[in-house]
């Protein structure tokens, strides 16, 4: 082993043996330079022609002879593909690691859309539990209602419902946006890490329960705070922020911001800065 | 895990059998162990429909003990003759397994409670429902095994409820299945999805106040807390909304009756439920698909918020 105490911090790593291993399957270690950032993909990933539409109808598929397929359509080159008769299914549009336009027309069961990294996605129905668990980067716009653990550990991506969405939405988010047209249930946000959710709506009961981190906007009625979950000052900023993200989303264009609730964590924990998932997420 | 599906067509009757059969089968990956339906038929509403069993599945994946079948025989003579002692007239009497057996019977008293004490104190029998519109069937299998078994797929009525289990709590038999029986108001069942943590201090709570139970299953204590809510006067929401803090842990829950169907989730929203509602149907579920099995078509759906009650009438 090298002498370790006369290398820089990041040749230390390498000379203990931590970046030099062989690594198998899909996982890729590469460090990440910001600078590059367009060029980097994972590997079977695509090169894919947002131009390039088709259509799949999953009616007969199972959850995974569906994604195989949508797999299988990017591979082609497929950079537009609309999912018909979803009915409902689990699972749908899992692990998706491209750039890619993906449209449902109907509704997801559970899991849908979970573990992604940058699809643009469109769910013209309803969605079930923990949609979007995960993402990554990215955007998923559900037109109507969703289910609990809604956003559940997202790390970034913008993640937004048009209608009302169950409870825990934001459970353990470590990034990225959640928006929601309607009402939220009980727990939103609960041990929440980094991130904004953003109700327009009304909020259950323990909004912002155990949360160590990030923020939550709220526009309508709040059922209880959770504990470490507090009021902050509405800035100017934070407006301006929120009028630029609700017109981005297609949602509440019009809707008074001024008046929103802004609730933080009441609590600091110390060195947590260390690591910006969504800035480092090649490393992880 | 256990999936819970419900239905209520209002203003007209359907095949409500074959429909929860395809909603509970759409579910079978969540439990089964065992599947029950509780299904509302079309009757003329003149006599009681007592489904009720003498014995247990034994087949494969039963916990019971195996008997001789010459024993529910004798069982059920002993039930003949207790209901001809308590002036209760069979009409129609149908042994559809060894062990499990359907009578219409004209009886006109209003009180249950001393019929089915009378009743269930024959060793091994048990009143699954007893009503006038309501019967109560279930057995060890997934949803489709249990309707073949019993014939449900042809039963017209108004509104059902089922469950689809997987058994974490209480063992793989008839007695520790679901649909509950609201023992002894007629007409009155229960599913649940959930563990409920109180289960013992109310369960003794309600044994002193002369309430029965007949498993050791946590989900009949809601059978059982609600029928005793009715019976000091509260009306099934009233009771169903005092539930909410009166059981602890985390559950969502249908209860119907011959006129009406209800849902209850807890205040921590643990259980998942999706709902669709019509002018003239209200179909939920544990998931989307078995709503889907019967409503293939787009359609709006939500997911009630914690602590919600919700009442339909037919």
């Amino acid at each position: 082993m090298a002498n370790i105490k006369s290398v820089s911090k990041k040749t230390k790593a390498q000379a203990m043996g931590m970046h030099t291993e062989v690594l198998t399957g899909r996982t890729q270690q590469k460090f990440f330079n910001p600078d590059e950032a367009e060029n980097f993909y994972y590997f079977g990933t695509h090169d894919v022609d947002f131009n390039k539409r088709t259509d799949l109808d999953v009616k007969d598929m199972t959850a995974a002879e569906a994604n195989k397929e949508i797999d299988n359509l990017m591979g082609q080159g497929y950079g537009t593909i609309v999912i018909k008769n979803p009915q409902g299914k689990h699972s749908l549009g899992v692990g998706i690691l491209n750039k890619l336009n993906l449209i449902f027309e109907g509704s997801l069961g559970y899991f849908g859309m979970g573990s992604c990294d940058g699809p643009i996605v469109r769910i013209n129905g309803r969605v079930g539990w923990s949609c979007a668990e995960n993402l990554m980067a990215g955007k998923v716009v559900i037109e109507k209602n969703a289910g609990s653990c809604f956003g559940a550990a997202i790390r970034g991506g913008d993640l937004i419902c048009k209608g009302s969405v169950g409870a825990r939405t934001g459970i353990d988010m470590k990034g990225g946006t959640i928006i929601i047209g309607g009402d939220a249930g009980a727990f939103t946000g609960f041990m929440m890490q980094r991130g904004r959710i953003i109700i327009l709506g009304d909020v259950g009961i323990n909004l912002g329960d155990s949360m160590y981190d990030g923020t939550i906007f709220v526009g309508g009625e709040i059922g209880s705070y959770g504990s470490d979950a507090v009021d902050a000052e509405l800035t100017k900023n934070d407006q301006d922020w929120l009028k630029r993200k609700l017109k981005v989303a297609e949602i509440g264009e019009n809707f008074d911001v001024s008046k929103m609730k802004k609730i933080v964590a009441g609590k600091k924990l110390w060195n947590y800065d260390n690591l910006e998932p969504t800035e480092k997420k090649g490393a992880i | 895990m256990c999936g819970i599906a419900g239905l209520i067509h209002r203003g007209k009757s359907s095949k409500v059998g074959h429909e929860l059969q395809g909603m509970l089968q759409a579910l079978k990956h969540r439990g089964e162990d065992s599947t029950g339906y509780a299904l509302y038929g079309d009757t003329d509403g003149k006599n009681f429909i007592m489904r009720f069993k003498v014995g247990e599945n034994v087949g494969e994946g039963s916990t019971s003990v195996a008997e001789d079948v010459s024993v529910y025989d004798e069982r059920k003579k002993i039930v003949d003759s207790y209901l001809n002692e308590m002036g209760a007239k069979i009409i129609k009497e149908e042994r559809i397994l060894p062990y499990s057996l359907r009578y219409e019977i004209e009886y006109n008293k209003k009180d249950l409670l001393e019929f089915s004490q009378k009743i269930e104190s024959i060793p091994g029998v048990e009143i699954l429902s007893m009503g006038k519109s309501l019967e109560v069937i279930k057995d060890l299998g997934n949803a489709k095994m249990v309707c073949d078994r019993y014939n449900l797929d042809k039963l017209v009525g108004t509104h059902a409820i089922g469950h689809a289990r997987m058994a974490t709590e209480s063992g793989v038999d008839i007695k520790s299945a679901h649909p509950f029986w609201g023992y002894p108001f007629s007409d009155v069942s229960v599913v649940h999805n959930g563990q409920l943590t109180n289960y013992w201090n109310n369960r003794r709570a309600l044994e002193n106040k002369g309430m029965r139970f007949m498993s050791e299953c946590d989900s009949e204590l809601i059978a059982v807390y609600l029928a005793e809510k009715m019976r000091d006067g509260a009306s099934l929401e009233e009771g169903m909304k005092e539930s909410l803090t009166g059981l602890d842990g985390v559950f969502t829950y249908f209860v119907a009756t011959k006129d009406s169907l209800g849902m209850a989730k807890d205040t921590m929203a643990a259980k998942p439920l999706v709902l669709y509602e019509s002018d003239d149907l209200v179909a939920m579920g544990s998931e989307e698909i078995a709503i889907r099995s019967i409503l293939p078509q787009e359609i709006d759906t939500y997911d009630p918020f914690d602590g919600e009650v919700k009442v339909w009438q037919i």
